[in-house]
């Protein structure tokens, strides 16, 4: 099978690739730089607002990647990948609430406000041991990763496939976020975690923290980019594609199908918890609305504009789709669904390959065969 | 006659602030001789009414008893105002002519206005010295009560006698007993009697011998009311925890009927909780029937159908708007006419979506919901733009208002009946027309095998455009419906997507029988898990079920078997 892939395929790195990765790279070193080093006067000089703003697209991408790495790769539509990003989020601002401690409203020295608020006495039992750091993030990636082996084991082990799939999911998500807006689940209801002030001795409003957190970030896209690029040009990718292509067949010629999927559908959960840990300290908040189902299904439209099964084609889908947001969001409030709206429906009609397929010719490096499409 | 223990009861009705009551009262008592002094005339003659009022003003104490007696016994409404004036110190004697009036409120606090209680016209304020109040003691003040009572007890209208019953099983006053016994011999209204009968052992319960007692506990014991409940409850142990009935068998038995009680309206719940579940699987069939023709029949997945159930409420309350400004006369028949109004808006809708975007992506289903979800976005802010963010009011007509009243205090609305029975027959039908109709058989064949039914001269272009604005068309009347349960918004047909993709999903895909089982099946989960763990819970526990219940049969309840399976 590999044999018969074109060299873009296999390489370990394809032109669009090293692109994105010069640009990430590129960026980490000099938005902190334009940002702490340069003076405000300084014409080059970038604000603080706008280093949290880019730091959380590059979350985006990070999570579009994820995305990718199952839809344009293995035809697995989740429309439920916000509530991996989202659990994330809810991991990283676990630990944050902790690291408030006594400076909290009430001032009290181990439960965060809304569960004094509450009336709690003490902390869940799942609450325990989030005030380390190390565990918070172990967390990050093993919350996220087990409810997508749970799910996934038992969705693709009885062949629940395509449409299907992508509606369970969508419950999936749908239930979670029933679940969060709940205040006795312990996770602050509706108002979410918010109110952070440090992460590992750090003050989260300091430009300093600001900017090594959009580092972070875009060192986390260029690796998740790095590992996601790794598994699909191996042996291992090669079968994600014949799985996409045509599963029965693939079946049939010996593959345990479901493995396969399983492993990337958690590599892509893992990835996407990873996306939102970052994303919370930046924004400041996690609230169940990220759980929504209309969230889960914008990713899979940043995917679909970037250009799907090119994994930068998904950054870079989810950067300009989200500058576009924020555009339109602050010039004209009105006009941004009638925009995503259109996009949505120009894309799938008119750009099957997405803006990146306008680039790559109708003969270059086309990640869809005959039965791609059909997902 | 039998002795009943006295028990004196607050003589002045209060509870208003002391500055209103004047006001309150002078239009109370207004109010209560205008509406009687049409039917008076019809109940009895005004100079034997007239002579039994002044009656009241005459003689001692003993005879003003035997006039209360008499003035109830003519039976006339307006005796009810006279009695309670009488009763709140406000009847007088004019000095000069010897009339008996009411005495209302007049602005001066020397000042009164006199009512004249036979014709219920109010004189101009004269001084209260030029009149003498008619004076009470305990003994008259009972009688009023009882005369007041049995005067309610016989008025005309059920519903009043009905009111009157329930009052005095609340208040049990041991003086009301006589006139619920004489009420009781020449009731017919089967609801009044009944009342009547619990009232009446309610009093025993509370003042009788343990004889009485324990027969007014058999005739509780039948009784499936809440209230009863309570007072059977409060029977055997007060607040304290300590027993309140001194009689072990009366104790026994009382225990013994509130079980039973108990149980029958631990029934009525259920009942209720059920019907309560059937009405939202009406709902949640009428959402997900056009999404089990466009996905389950077409394989599209349409996310922009909760927006054509949008356009239906919308349409619903465009169409009151221009019923109100034009023709007020049609409102009753306003929501039949949005039927097929919203079923062509929708329709059309649905028909121009098909032929502009999903045509073109047929074979591409994960295509489609994306574009179909960009779609509902546009709509959502059209609608947004044209019609305003926030809820519009779709009124009820009359023949859709109201409720049953079950026997355990469990209400079933009408607007929910009507809407199970609507569901029911847009399902029929939709089998109907799929069954029996040609357009229904060119759909069938165009589903089952395409370039076959496009040979044999069908033009299943226009067939699926058809087909998806038949699917478009039903959420259209879903809109209708909607609009009476819930807010019509740009968001309407959001909260309905996820739980109809779970309906046809669960149901079983291409199967409109699974969609009807399905929707119902949910319905009535939900709304059974609801009172045990909260209706949030309740949707989760579902929700998970569902995804369990997908692992197992992952086709749905009724799958499709053949082929058309894998393709």
């Amino acid at each position: 099978m590999a044999g018969h892939a074109s060299r873009a395929q296999t390489a370990p790195i394809d032109l669009g690739g090293a692109l994105l990765l010069i640009a990430v790279l590129g960026a980490a070193v000099a938005v902190p730089y334009c940002n702490l080093v340069l003076p405000p006067s300084s014409p080059w000089h970038v604000e603080g607002w706008v280093v949290q703003l880019l730091g959380k697209y590059l979350c985006f991408a990070l999570l579009a990647v994820s995305v990718d790495l199952i839809w344009g790769y293995c035809g697995i539509l989740s429309l439920g990948h916000g509530a991996f990003f989202a659990l994330g989020g809810y991991a990283m601002g676990m630990h944050l609430m902790r690291e408030i401690g006594d400076r909290g409203v009430y001032g009290h020295s181990e439960l965060p406000d809304f569960m004094v608020f509450l009336n709690w006495s003490e902390l869940p039992w799942y609450w325990t041991g989030f005030d380390l750091f190390w565990l918070a993030a172990l967390m990050v990636l093993a919350v996220p990763g087990l409810l997508a082996f749970v799910f996934g084991w038992l969705a693709f082990r009885s062949r629940v496939t395509g449409v299907y799939l992508s509606i369970m999911t969508q419950a999936m998500t749908y239930a979670l976020m029933l679940a969060f807006f709940r205040n006795d689940m312990g996770f602050g209801g509706n108002n979410g975690l918010t109110d952070f002030k440090d992460l590992l001795g750090y003050d989260l409003q300091a430009d300093a923290t600001r900017a090594g957190l959009f580092a972070a970030s875009a060192l986390a896209l260029v690796f998740g980019y790095l590992a996601c690029r790794r598994l699909v040009t191996s042996t291992f990718g090669q079968v994600l594609i014949a799985i996409r292509d045509a599963e029965s067949r693939t079946r049939f010629l010996g593959y345990r199908v479901e493995h396969y999927k399983l492993v990337a559908f958690v590599v892509s959960a893992m990835l996407a918890g990873v996306a939102g840990a970052l994303y919370v300290p930046q924004v400041g908040i996690i609230n169940p609305g990220e759980f929504s189902p209309a969230n889960s299904i914008e990713i899979v439209v940043w995917v679909a504009v970037g250009g799907r099964g090119t994994l930068y084609g998904a950054a870079v889908g989810a950067v300009l789709v989200n500058y576009a947001k924020t555009y339109f969001t602050g010039a004209m409030p009105d006009v941004w669904l009638f925009f995503l709206g259109g996009l949505f429906v120009a894309v799938t009609v008119l750009l099957p390959r997405g803006l990146t397929g306008l680039f790559r010719g109708v003969r270059g490096p086309s990640a869809f065969g005959r039965g791609a499409a059909g997902g | 006659m039998r002795t009943v223990p006295v028990r004196p009861g607050p003589a002045v009705p209060c509870g208003l602030p002391a500055a209103a009551r004047p006001i309150v009262r002078l239009c109370l008592v207004a109010l209560v001789l205008l509406a009687f002094a049409v039917p008076a005339g019809a109940t009895t003659d005004d100079d034997q009414f007239a002579a039994a009022v002044d009656a009241l003003a005459l003689g001692s104490y003993n005879d003003r008893v035997a006039a209360i007696e008499a003035l109830a016994a003519l039976g006339d409404p307006r005796a009810v105002a006279v009695l309670e004036a009488l009763m709140a110190r406000d009847l007088y004697t004019r000095k000069d002519t010897g009339a008996v009036v009411i005495g209302a409120p007049a602005d001066s606090r020397r000042q009164v206005r006199p009512v004249d209680p036979v014709t219920g016209t109010i004189g101009e304020p004269v001084r209260t010295r030029s009149l003498a109040k008619i004076r009470v003691n305990n003994r008259v003040r009972r009688a009023i009560r009882s005369a007041l009572g049995a005067l309610t007890l016989a008025d005309p209208e059920p519903a009043r006698r009905l009111d009157a019953a329930q009052a005095v099983f609340t208040a049990r006053d041991p003086d009301q007993l006589v006139p619920v016994r004489r009420a009781l011999e020449h009731e017919a209204d089967p609801d009044v009697r009944a009342a009547l009968v619990q009232a009446a052992a309610a009093i025993e319960l509370a003042a009788g011998s343990p004889a009485e007692r324990l027969a007014a506990i058999a005739v509780l014991a039948e009784s499936s009311d809440p209230a009863v409940q309570a007072l059977l409850s409060e029977r055997l142990l007060d607040r304290d925890g300590a027993p309140v009935e001194p009689d072990d068998e009366v104790r026994a038995a009382a225990a013994d009927a509130l079980d039973r009680i108990e149980q029958r309206i631990a029934m009525w719940r259920l009942v209720g909780d059920v019907y309560r579940g059937v009405s939202l699987g009406s709902v949640l069939l009428l959402a997900a029937i056009g999404l089990a023709i466009t996905f389950g029949v077409m394989g599209v997945i349409n996310m922009a159908h909760g927006e054509m159930v949008m356009l239906g409420a919308y349409t619903t309350f465009v169409l009151q708007d221009a019923i109100r400004t034009h023709a007020p006369g049609l409102f009753d028949w306003s929501l039949l006419i949005a039927v097929p109004l919203a079923f062509a808006v929708a329709g059309l809708v649905g028909i121009a979506i098909e032929r502009g975007v999903i045509r073109f992506l047929y074979g591409r289903p994960l295509e489609t919901l994306l574009a179909t979800w960009g779609l509902s976005l546009i709509l959502q802010q059209a609608v947004r733009t044209v019609f305003g963010p926030t809820n519009r009011e779709v009124g009820t007509p009359d023949w859709m208002q109201g409720a049953f009243e079950t026997a355990a205090g469990i209400t079933l609305t009408y607007n929910r009946l009507v809407i199970i029975v609507f569901a029911l027959a847009v399902f029929a039908v939709l089998l109907a027309v799929i069954r029996k109709s040609a357009f229904g058989l060119e759909m069938r064949a165009v589903t089952q095998n395409r370039r076959m039914a496009s040979a044999m001269g069908i033009r299943t272009g226009w067939v699926d455009a058809l087909t998806f604005g038949l699917g478009s068309g039903i959420a259209g009347i879903a809109g209708v419906a909607l609009s009476q349960i819930d807010n019509v918004s740009p968001n309407l047909g959001q909260s309905y997507i996820v739980d109809s993709f779970m309906v046809v999903v669960f149901g079983g895909v291409g199967n409109l029988w699974g969609t009807l089982a399905g929707a119902l099946s949910l319905g009535v989960a939900n709304k059974l898990l609801e009172p045990t763990v909260g209706p949030v819970l309740g949707k989760i526990l579902v929700l998970v079920a569902i995804i369990l219940f997908i692992q197992k049969r992952p086709r749905g309840l009724f799958a499709l078997k053949g082929r058309a399976v894998e393709a």
